[in-house]
């Protein structure tokens, strides 16, 4: 008797919430996100997962807008130097949500956070345009060598290295975003704690769980907080693409960020209006190690390039509205025109296999000879598919290649070392702008230029690019780098990405966009 | 008794010991490391990130550091979910993959063992035979196939139970990976249960006990499904360990937030303080669970006495 007068007591207190809940209407966006959660620290995030959460909680100088251009955040405005290298940079009037003003040191103090050794952050080198931030990273200069300085409170000189017409972009990524330096100064790695966090954006983290889910609410304090519709954002984890879409379909997510590639046939027929597919700032690429043999020979690299037939990789095997690319740099990258692309683009399929067999045995390899190498590729079905189809088109010109299969923690320590002849591998930019993408095959970039490509003349323009300001010639001279890269193919680029995700009807002001940012303060749900 | 269980808890700490020494040398043998992604760091911030977690120091001696830590109840920072300590998600994950896997466990042995026993006593009749038949599918069927189906008919077609999700760790999310996981292990139970009560119902002391008249109920309760149970207590203790420390893929499809996908995730990142965590959780459990089925033996047989 006394349980069932509880258990009523509990059902009855329960509908009640349930009811008040209904009735102030709360906006509560539920998102299926395609990845734990790593750190709510600038300093320690590296997957864009997690910088989706950041995103939403903090302001950046500038920031992600609703067509994921960045736009002026935590800044008001600024001003550049003549020569390009000296930015000013006026804060706008806002808080943290704690009431305390956001101040100039607030970057000065997270940027020399984030750049000290001891910290150990991974994305430290996205900083190293900042004058002095290298060597800061490297321990040769204290903290003070940083070259952004705090002239007020209000007022932020940064120095560059060189003019990098990027920089404005860079600053929407976390690692440039500000930390709040009299909490951090208290708490030290505590102050993320969800009891603890003080953010500038226009969520705020309440409770996280790894594996579970980490819910922000609508942060009062935010400057524009009176334009955010959305009061709740829950991001869940969710590793596995075929739950993402059974939650979604069972209405328990408005947002899916991937889905289950396998089943693009089945989501097209019947949920065409939840299904977003966008061409997605990255590239898929294949690597030829280039100082070693065989593949010192450029000819032997165009002539597998030449021979991939990629229509067929994106139109038979994907199937996911990917493009195919004869280009490294993505159309449409920012500061760029139109993309270099390789000699062979657009040539009938027939007739780059005869020219490619005609390389071939131009250096020296034939059906005597046949050319032997291997194609090392990291653990996932698309990876596998793609191989096997390249292998195939591949035995068409006479080269035998072998599989090789490691998971993703081998197969990048393979491509790091240098431990393979060709490879996978695949590259999302940090900031939309031509010059990254094309470092990838600087000499100077140390082991992420997995090719170990070494041409003089390319490093020699991408080092004259990062000294011209105006952003024609520049973008003129990043074309010619491309040029080299494409007719030497260090690389052979095979697709440009898209992004696919599951996006309820409900959702307001989602605008497919290439780097794929959808800060929730731009969102609405429809009741 | 007592004694033999003291005994017994005493030689868990150098077994221990020596799982924790080969399980952390055997992790560091395996290439790639938790800092290698699809961007390769420069090599001066590899070093920096590296001596942050002291990962820059000679093998030996961060297995000694990690020793010390451990002898402290530290199991160390997590490399890859880094705002958490090993600890804080050991803690946090483990009462759900518990919760489930005990529920799971219980349903193994009342389902498991009635459906066994009914199927012994009808001999290849038509129970047994259906009983069987659907235990084996039960144990062919893998779990990767068995959840996503339980959640799309349940969860989407039919919707009477969330799909995936903890919901706070409300009930109705609990059935769906509860019903998954047991269902291998109710069938692996009948399997096991049936056939040593097969053979029991045709040892003498069995025969005795009928020829001297006790009824069927007790010569089944009380006689045979005593001795009958030995070896599905054998099964159930490493069984119990490994449901109740998580499984990866009924975590992973329902979102579970266990500790099983740890085991291979971690594994996967080179977290190795987080893999390290969940072996040493694991190796205990398996430790004690032995020691309970050892003493369950003797309260089963007769024969066995331990002094």
């Amino acid at each position: 008797m006394i349980f069932k007068t509880v258990k009523a007591a509990v059902l009855g207190a329960g509908l009640a919430l349930a009811f008040s809940g209904a009735a102030q209407a709360e906006k509560v966006l539920r998102v299926g996100n395609d990845g734990v959660v790593q750190s709510m620290d600038p300093a320690f995030v590296s997957t864009v997962q997690t910088s989706r959460l950041l995103d939403d909680m903090t302001l950046g100088l500038l920031t992600y807008g609703q067509n994921g251009e960045p736009i002026a955040g935590a800044a008001e405005s600024w001003t550049i130097s003549d020569d390009g290298k000296t930015y000013t940079f006026t804060l706008r009037d806002h808080v943290w949500s704690d009431g305390t003003p956001v101040t100039a040191e607030d970057f000065v103090y997270a940027w020399r956070r984030l750049l000290a050794p001891e910290t150990g952050a991974e994305y430290a080198s996205l900083l190293y345009i900042i004058k002095g931030a290298e060597d800061v990273n490297t321990g040769k200069a204290g903290p003070d060598g940083l070259a952004a300085e705090a002239v007020d409170a209000k007022t932020l000189k940064v120095e560059l290295t060189a003019p990098a017409p990027y920089f404005l972009a860079q600053l929407t990524h976390q690692t440039a975003y500000p930390v709040p330096k009299h909490v951090v100064e208290k708490l030290g790695r505590d102050w993320i704690k969800p009891e603890n966090i003080v953010v500038n954006g226009a969520y705020k983290l309440v409770s996280w769980t790894p594996n579970v889910e980490a819910t922000l609410v609508k942060n009062d304090k935010f400057y524009d907080a009176a334009n955010v519709a959305i009061d709740k954002v829950i991001y869940y984890p969710m590793e596995d693409r075929t739950a993402i879409q059974k939650r979604f379909r069972a209405g328990e997510i408005e947002v899916g960020r991937d889905i289950a590639s396998e089943q693009i046939d089945w989501l097209r027929e019947n949920m065409a209006d939840s299904l977003r597919i966008a061409p997605y700032a990255g590239i898929y690429y294949y690597v030829f190690r280039s100082d070693k043999e065989p593949f010192t020979d450029a000819r032997l690299r165009v002539a597998l390039s030449m021979a991939i037939n990629r229509e067929v990789i994106t139109d038979k095997v994907l199937r996911t509205g990917e493009l195919p690319a004869y280009s490294f740099v993505p159309p449409g990258t920012g500061n760029y025109g139109e993309p270099e692309y390789a000699s062979f683009m657009g040539m009938p399929y027939g007739e780059a296999v005869t020219k490619a067999k005609a390389l071939l045995a131009e250096a020296g390899y034939g059906p005597d000879n046949p050319l032997k190498i291997t194609l090392s590729y990291n653990t996932s079905e698309n990876h596998k598919r793609i191989a096997v189809a390249v292998q195939a088109m591949w035995k068409a010109i006479g080269v035998q290649a072998e599989l090789f299969n490691t998971d993703g923690k081998i197969h990048y320590a393979n491509l790091k070392q240098g431990e393979f002849q060709v490879a996978r591998a695949g590259w999302i930019a940090d900031y939309n702008d031509a010059q990254n993408f094309l470092f990838l095959m600087e000499s100077k970039s140390g082991p992420i230029n997995y090719s170990k490509f070494n041409n003089e003349q390319f490093d020699g323009l991408m080092a004259e690019a990062e000294g011209v300001s105006d952003l024609k010639q520049r973008a003129k001279i990043l074309g010619q780098a491309e040029r080299i890269a494409m007719d030497g193919q260090p690389v052979a680029p095979i697709y440009y990405y898209v992004s696919k995700q599951l996006i309820s009807p409900k959702v307001v002001g989602w605008v497919d966009n290439a780097p794929d940012r959808h800060p929730t303060r731009f969102l609405d749900l429809k009741q | 008794m007592l004694s033999y269980i003291l005994r017994r808890l005493v030689t868990v700490v150098p077994t221990l010991f020596v799982v924790i020494t080969v399980a952390f040398f055997m992790m560091r043998l395996a290439p790639g490391g938790p800092f290698d992604s699809d961007r390769a760091l420069p090599p001066e911030i590899e070093k920096n990130i590296k001596a942050s977690y002291d990962l820059d120091k000679p093998l030996v001696q961060q297995y000694l550091i990690y020793l010390g830590r451990v002898l402290k109840g530290d199991f160390g920072p997590s490399l890859k979910i880094r705002d958490f300590s090993v600890n804080e998600l050991i803690l946090e994950g483990a009462p759900a993959s518990m919760q489930l896997g005990l529920s799971a466990i219980v349903l193994a042995v009342v389902f498991g063992v009635s459906l066994g026993t009914v199927a012994a006593l009808r001999q290849n009749s038509g129970i047994d035979f259906s009983v069987m038949s659907i235990s084996m599918i039960g144990i062919a069927i893998p779990n990767f196939v068995m959840a996503p189906l339980l959640s799309l008919v349940i969860g989407v077609y039919l919707d009477l139970l969330p799909t995936s999700g903890w919901g706070g760790g409300a009930f109705q999310y609990k059935i769906l990976p509860v019903i998954a996981l047991a269902l291998p292990q109710i069938a692996y139970v009948a399997r096991l249960t049936r056939g040593s009560m097969v053979e029991v119902l045709n040892s003498n002391f069995v025969r005795t006990a009928r020829a001297k008249g006790l009824r069927e109920r007790l010569v089944v309760v009380r006689h045979s499904l005593k001795a009958g149970m030995m070896p599905v207590v054998s099964y159930l203790g490493p069984a119990t360990a490994a449901v109740m420390t998580g499984s990866v893929v009924i975590e992973t499809i329902f979102g579970v937030p266990g500790i099983g996908t740890y085991f291979v995730n971690a594994a996967l990142n080179r977290d190795y303080p987080l893999v390290m965590g969940v072996i040493i959780v694991y190796a205990v459990l398996i430790m004690l669970l032995n020691l309970a089925v050892d003493l369950a033996y003797a309260v089963l047989d007769p024969k066995v006495r331990y002094s």
